[in-house]
């Protein structure tokens, strides 16, 4: 069958392999920037791409369990990457925010307190830093049980991060409403499973 | 005509069409660096801060949702707009209302060079060589009647030639307006072409409005439809959301928007590396046009 020899050949994939092509995409659009392939406001533009790969990255860390429940699809072995790297790309659209385009340190305090779209936004960061400072194999050991709970905050970290880029658009675009969108669906997903289970065993 | 705009800057003052042309040749080679500081760059206009932006600055990175809300779509879709032929409807309380031909309209008009910064609301700016004429002299044309206080301008719109419009991002057309003396202000001009050519598709062909001390949005892309009113017409941008864009839109870096801050700006063409600069008060036109408001409130009146 397709799906079996598609996990076949999945668990063959070295997850280091997959370490290295999310991050390509960082040092390239740096150096288009540089070069001026991003169009005449690289500083913007990076600053967005940065953010749409993260959020792709995380989105993908999101879907890998659904992927599995319902078509049997394993990529279990890839999730830690997913979100390492989305939040790596997290972190550079915040870099790139804060060096290249604030660039000053009461107006970056300022637009954190008072723009909605940019406390949302460093309110998601702040979520994700427990969870990536425990991505390692060393911390879910020490943490057992409770490193399953800690790492639900996932889920608002990546509403938040969805929001975020709803917020930041002039109108309703349609491209940050999808992603949202998605990104609630894939919690629904969650939740529905979830709650059919509670039921079946309360039957 | 009320007292004319005496353009201080003239065309020798804009960078020599093969120089910016050139531009990216030049500064690929190191030995272009000394002929662009010795003969290349408009002196005058350097020292006003007014040095233009390049041709292909200017024509890559534009606004027209009509075409997609990426700022590389207008370029991308606009040469899908038809431009010719095209008429402009003059109507409302206007004493020779009719559809003008645009070559009719360019023929009795007086175009003219105007250098103006341009800046948009969402913090980035440019300087744009412009060549048109007053609106004054366009509304002085179909004969302004004397109970009209405000003017409306629309959009072409063709939901098969513009892409954008299969979404309702914004309420189609798109709409502007702005008060009588607004409009007949000399610094008001509708542009028909960029660094002396005609101005293309994307920067709002064949002929747009341009209010150098407001938000760009104001400076509404190839009209269609220009009507005299005693009634302050609706706005697109105020209509999608009147907290955050007023109907005067005056560039003001003591009005943020609520989402960011526009005290400063960051001028388009700098690299990655470009820092920010301080918003000037009306765009830097104040001393012209702060009379038009004397007495507003401009943070309630925004």
């Amino acid at each position: 069958m397709l799906r079996d020899r598609l996990n076949h050949a999945l668990r063959h994939v070295p997850t280091w392999a997959l370490y290295i092509c999310m991050a390509v995409p960082l040092p390239l659009f740096f150096w288009q920037g540089l070069a001026g392939a991003l169009g005449p406001e690289p500083i913007r533009a990076l600053e967005h791409l940065y953010g749409q790969v993260a959020l792709a990255y995380l989105v993908a860390s999101l879907a890998i369990t659904p992927l599995r429940r319902i078509w049997g699809i394993n990529l279990l072995r890839f999730r830690r990457a997913a979100g390492v790297m989305g939040f790596v790309y997290v972190v550079a659209h915040l870099l790139v925010w804060l060096v290249l385009d604030i660039a000053s340190v009461t107006a970056i305090w300022a637009d954190i307190v008072k723009r909605p779209y940019i406390t949302v936004g460093m309110a998601a960061f702040l979520l994700l830093l427990p969870l990536a400072a425990t991505s390692t194999n060393a911390a879910q050991r020490r943490l057992g049980p409770r490193w399953g709970q800690l790492h639900k905050l996932a889920y608002p970290a990546i509403v938040l991060g969805g929001l975020h880029y709803v917020m930041q658009s002039k109108g309703w675009q349609l491209q940050p409403i999808l992603w949202l969108g998605a990104i609630l669906l894939l919690l629904a997903l969650r939740m529905g499973r979830k709650s059919r289970n509670r039921r079946a065993s309360l039957g | 005509m009320a007292l004319r705009w005496k353009n201080t800057l003239k065309p020798s003052d804009v960078t020599d069409e093969s120089l910016w042309l050139n531009r990216r040749h030049l500064l690929a080679g190191m030995a272009g660096a000394g002929l662009m500081g010795a003969a290349g760059l408009p002196q005058r206009a350097q020292a006003q801060g007014l040095a233009p932006n390049s041709w292909e600055d200017i024509t890559s990175y534009n606004n027209f949702y009509e075409f997609g809300t990426g700022k590389d779509d207008p370029a991308k879709y606009a040469r899908q707009m038809t431009i010719s032929p095209w008429s402009i409807r003059i109507d409302g309380m206007v004493d020779k209302p009719g559809d003008y031909a645009i070559e009719d309209i360019l023929a009795r008009m007086q175009i003219e060079e105007r250098i103006y910064r341009f800046r948009c609301v969402e913090a980035w700016s440019m300087v744009v060589p412009w060549n048109g004429f007053e609106l004054a002299d366009l509304l002085d044309m179909a004969g302004v009647q004397a109970n009209a206080r405000y003017v409306a301008f629309e959009t072409y719109l063709n939901r098969d030639e513009m892409p954008g419009t299969r979404y309702p991002v914004l309420d189609w057309p798109y709409v502007e307006g702005l008060r009588l003396d607004e409009a007949m202000h000399p610094l008001t001009i509708m542009a028909s072409g960029i660094y002396g050519r005609d101005i293309p598709a994307q920067n709002g062909a064949p002929l747009r409005l341009v209010v150098p001390w407001k938000y760009g949005f104001k400076s509404i892309k190839s009209v269609v439809r220009i009507t005299l009113t005693d009634r302050q017409p609706p706005t697109s941008w105020n209509k999608a959301n009147p907290r955050e864009y007023g109907f005067y839109s005056n560039v003001n870096p003591q009005v943020d928007h609520p989402r960011w801050s526009q005290a400063q700006e960051r001028r388009i063409g700098g690299g990655l590396f470009a820092s920010r600069q301080p918003t000037l008060m009306m765009n830097g036109y104040a001393q012209e046009v702060a009379s038009l408001y004397k007495g507003m409130d401009l943070k309630a009146q925004f």
